[in-house]
């Protein structure tokens, strides 16, 4: 009985993602311009942070005991932006205004103009920091509330990362947990051709921190995952997700090209075909 | 002979100070806190002080994550390391969301000394003025460095406060002087030439002033400690009782107190105008009275400019 929620919930959740995938794919064609690959590459690991491990309320975005999520690779603000109003923190409608002037939905998240988003980033490499500085914040005032901090596997080529990652194991932020969008793909090609920054185990173990590798597109492994980085609490974790750049739609995954480009809307039908087959075969 | 002290134990004795009487202070610094004078705070409030090791990026923004969960972090490092390094975190994650974060840049500009021109930040006020939002304080003397660092710790928004390293006279002025964010401090009424000036420069302008007496010219002296907010007011009504006027600033003449006050009498009130700064050039070791002597920032150097606009005026 109780697996059988379990799978049910697993179904939901599953489902969620895929919805998330679309929007995403919807708001970037509307928009014209948009991040789609690393933005899909994050659907499960948000469906799995905003549907099941964050405790947050989307009528009180600044309830003080909630979980914080910072985006660092901010760029992927669609996934974030889909996330968050799924979660009911605005009005799913509103999606189709992002990058457009005057709207909330800015291309690269800000935290003052959409309620649910936590720190304003974009600029690469600059969120680890800033969710160290919510944990140590956190921490002083008691709220044993947890801290995400999304980062992406060409960013670990920014050294302010490795400052950041060098302090949370220091003043041993175990409720900082990490996930690296370990898509091997970035803007002007493969990781390894622009600068090889693996091994990325290794490095995130030799700076302290509880190093977690997972399937980032399998939710019950995310779940799962979470849990066990939940538990390290004087030691910051990283979930380091193996994932699919463009994951979920044929045309895009794996491709580099996707990193920065706006499908056409001609190819919109095509790319959510591609979904609807994905999820028949989930 | 008048109390010296430097305007980063100004501020560090009151950081510590005050640390008691606002629990949501918080304090960071890369490795520097005996220098910027942050460790007097540490000692008393190991908990709520932060050293960040010597990186300054990850610095400011962890300050920046501080500051969302309800506390006013200071940040603290070397004028070169916090504008000039930490430059685009400062804009990112810190003044584009607009969050209360007081960087406490100290050793700013040439009186940096021995360290020589690698470590004399001369261009940072032209780089944080430059940001939306920020606040950018300078103060002249220990005493106002003091109060600036109670009217950030409540002011709500992103401040740069300029912190020197060599020690400085106190001014003299009233007892109950309140420094106040965005007002201008007129010192010395005159009405032949207007001296506006910032930091270590007031002390040099009030010498300028008492040398320009012996030739009768009468020079009034504008303490400008807010570079930003600008006191346009204050700026407008020196230029008109006097009709030409002369800056003075620890800090290149491109983009800084020159630049700023440039910007405001070209638009509202243009005057006769001369700048004392260094002029578009780098530090070099030296003693910091040496150094300011070769760079042109002494009280002799304004005089000699506030002669000469004045006689522009004239002419």
């Amino acid at each position: 009985m109780l697996e059988e929620v379990i799978r049910l919930d697993l179904q939901h959740l599953n489902q969620t993602a895929q919805q998330m995938r679309r929007h995403i794919v919807e708001m970037i064609v509307k928009a014209g311009s948009g991040h789609p690959g690393g933005s899909l590459s994050l659907a499960d690991i948000m469906t799995a942070l905003y549907f099941h491990a964050m405790q947050v309320d989307p009528q009180r975005p600044d309830w003080p005991e909630r979980d914080r999520l910072v985006l660092s690779k901010g760029h992927a603000a669609p996934a974030l932006y889909a996330a968050l109003a799924m979660r009911g923190y605005f009005p799913v409608d509103e999606l189709a205004t992002l990058r457009q002037l005057g709207s909330r939905l800015q291309g690269h998240p800000d935290m003052k103009k959409l309620p649910g988003v936590e720190m304003s980033t974009g600029s690469l490499g600059q969120g680890l920091s800033a969710a160290n500085g919510m944990a140590l914040g956190l921490k002083l005032k008691g709220i044993e509330s947890n801290v995400y901090v999304i980062m992406g596997d060409g960013e670990m080529q920014e050294g302010q990362i490795w400052e950041a990652a060098m302090s949370a194991a220091h003043y041993r932020l175990g409720n900082v947990i990490g996930f690296l969008d370990y898509n091997r793909l970035q803007i002007d090609g493969p990781v390894e051709f622009v600068k090889s920054v693996d091994p990325l185990g290794d490095k995130w173990r030799a700076f302290g921190w509880h190093v977690i590798e997972v399937d980032g597109h399998d939710i019950a492994a995310l779940v799962q995952a979470i849990d066990q980085a939940k538990a390290r609490t004087e030691q910051p974790s990283l979930l380091l997700c193996r994932t699919i750049k463009g994951k979920g739609i044929g045309f895009m995954e794996n491709k580099a090209e996707w990193h920065g480009k706006a499908p056409k809307a001609a190819q919109l039908a095509e790319a959510i075909q591609s979904l609807q087959g994905g999820a028949q075969n989930d | 002979m008048t109390k010296k002290m430097a305007t980063r134990e100004g501020y560090g004795l009151e950081l510590a100070r005050l640390g008691e009487q606002l629990p949501h202070i918080v304090v960071l610094d890369a490795d520097l806190s005996k220098s910027t004078m942050t460790h007097h705070f540490a000692e008393q409030f190991p908990n709520r002080f932060f050293n960040m090791g010597i990186s300054e990026a990850d610095l400011m923004g962890t300050a920046a994550g501080l500051a969302t969960t309800g506390h006013v972090p200071f940040a603290s490092t070397f004028a070169i390391f916090a504008a000039g390094r930490a430059f685009e975190q400062i804009r990112n994650s810190i003044a584009y969301p607009r969050l209360p974060v007081v960087v406490a840049a100290t050793h700013a500009g040439l009186t940096v000394g021995a360290d020589g021109g690698s470590h004399q930040a001369i261009e940072d006020i032209a780089l944080m003025r430059a940001l939306p939002g920020m606040t950018v304080l300078v103060p002249a003397d220990a005493v106002e460095a003091a109060q600036m660092v109670q009217a950030a710790a409540v002011l709500g928004g992103p401040v740069y406060l300029r912190l020197g390293r060599s020690s400085v006279p106190q001014l003299a002025r009233p007892d109950d002087y309140q420094f106040t964010v965005g007002r201008a401090e007129l010192l010395a009424e005159g009405d032949d030439v207007a001296i506006f000036a910032c930091g270590i420069m007031v002390q040099a302008a009030l010498e300028a002033r008492a040398l320009l007496a012996q030739q009768s010219i009468n020079a009034s002296v504008v303490n400008i400690s807010t570079i930003k907010p600008l006191d346009v007011a204050a700026i407008v009504e020196a230029a008109r009782v006097t009709g030409c006027v002369v800056t003075a600033e620890e800090h290149s003449v491109i983009g800084g107190l020159g630049s700023a006050v440039a910007e405001v009498l070209a638009e509202h009130y243009p005057v006769p105008m001369e700048r004392v700064g260094v002029l578009d050039t780098f530090g070099e070791s030296g003693d910091p009275d040496d150094l300011l002597a070769k760079y042109g920032l002494t009280p002799n150097d304004i005089a000699e400019k506030s002669i000469r606009v004045w006689r522009r005026k004239r002419s």
